[in-house]
């Protein structure tokens, strides 16, 4: 225990406050997530075009739902890529 | 009657008089039916995210309408039998989405010719995702 208090750091640890992650369909109102906008959905995915989990982009599993259906239509009609490399 | 929206595909390869007739074709069938047609967008030649039938672009067409469930069977039907067509999708609106589907109609009317626009507030709202992927 002693040891641990005798560590000094030459920089002061940067202990980052946790940003709290939040849902940004209910902070910003939006209620429908449209298939037919694949710019937007495209936020929701990764570069494979897989779709992000809830822990990382934070949103409620109201609209994750929500998402993934959009997601899988635009899918559907092409304007989303089912598999891909480096699609941003 | 509940209200449908409707994205069909047709192959890059008709002219623009056929790809007209085809569309108007459908848009007969529907309002043959009974259906009202509240909205109709013409997304022109786009490029398809991944090969459908070998072929790279397609023909967007969205339509909005009402009609009674009876009524997209018929539509759908159709749209197998018609080789012109290589994909469709046929939803129907909840409230939220004639909610926005309506913000969207009005939207366009201010700005003409744009292809699938996004809504204002989808465009005003840019939280940085890009820090979280990390």
């Amino acid at each position: 225990m002693a040891k641990q208090s005798e560590i000094r750091y030459l920089t002061p640890v940067s202990v980052d406050v946790k940003k709290k992650k939040y849902c940004r369909f209910k902070k910003n109102g939006i209620k429908y997530i449209d298939y037919k906008d694949p710019e937007f959905l495209k936020k929701f995915l990764n570069e494979q075009g897989k779709i992000l989990p809830r822990r990382i982009t934070g949103t409620s599993l109201k609209f994750q739902r929500r998402i993934a259906q959009a997601v899988k239509r635009a899918r559907h009609i092409a304007l989303l890529p089912y598999v891909t490399d480096l699609m941003k | 009657m509940n209200n449908y929206e409707t994205v069909f595909i047709l192959t890059p390869v008709l002219s623009d008089a056929q790809m007209k007739e085809a569309v108007d074709k459908f848009k007969n069938i529907l309002t043959e039916q009974g259906a009202e047609i509240v909205n109709e967008e013409n997304w022109g030649l786009r490029k398809l995210a991944y090969p459908i039938d070998k072929k790279t672009t397609g023909f967007y067409y969205f339509l909005e309408f009402k009609a009674d469930p009876s009524v997209i069977e018929k539509l759908e039907i159709n749209y197998r039998r018609d080789e012109r067509v290589i994909r469709f999708l046929t939803v129907k609106q909840d409230k939220f989405a004639l909610e926005y589907a309506e913000k969207r109609r009005n939207n366009k009317g201010s700005k003409k010719n744009e292809a699938p626009a996004p809504v204002k507030e989808k465009v005003a709202e840019k939280v940085e995702l890009e820090e979280k992927e990390d």
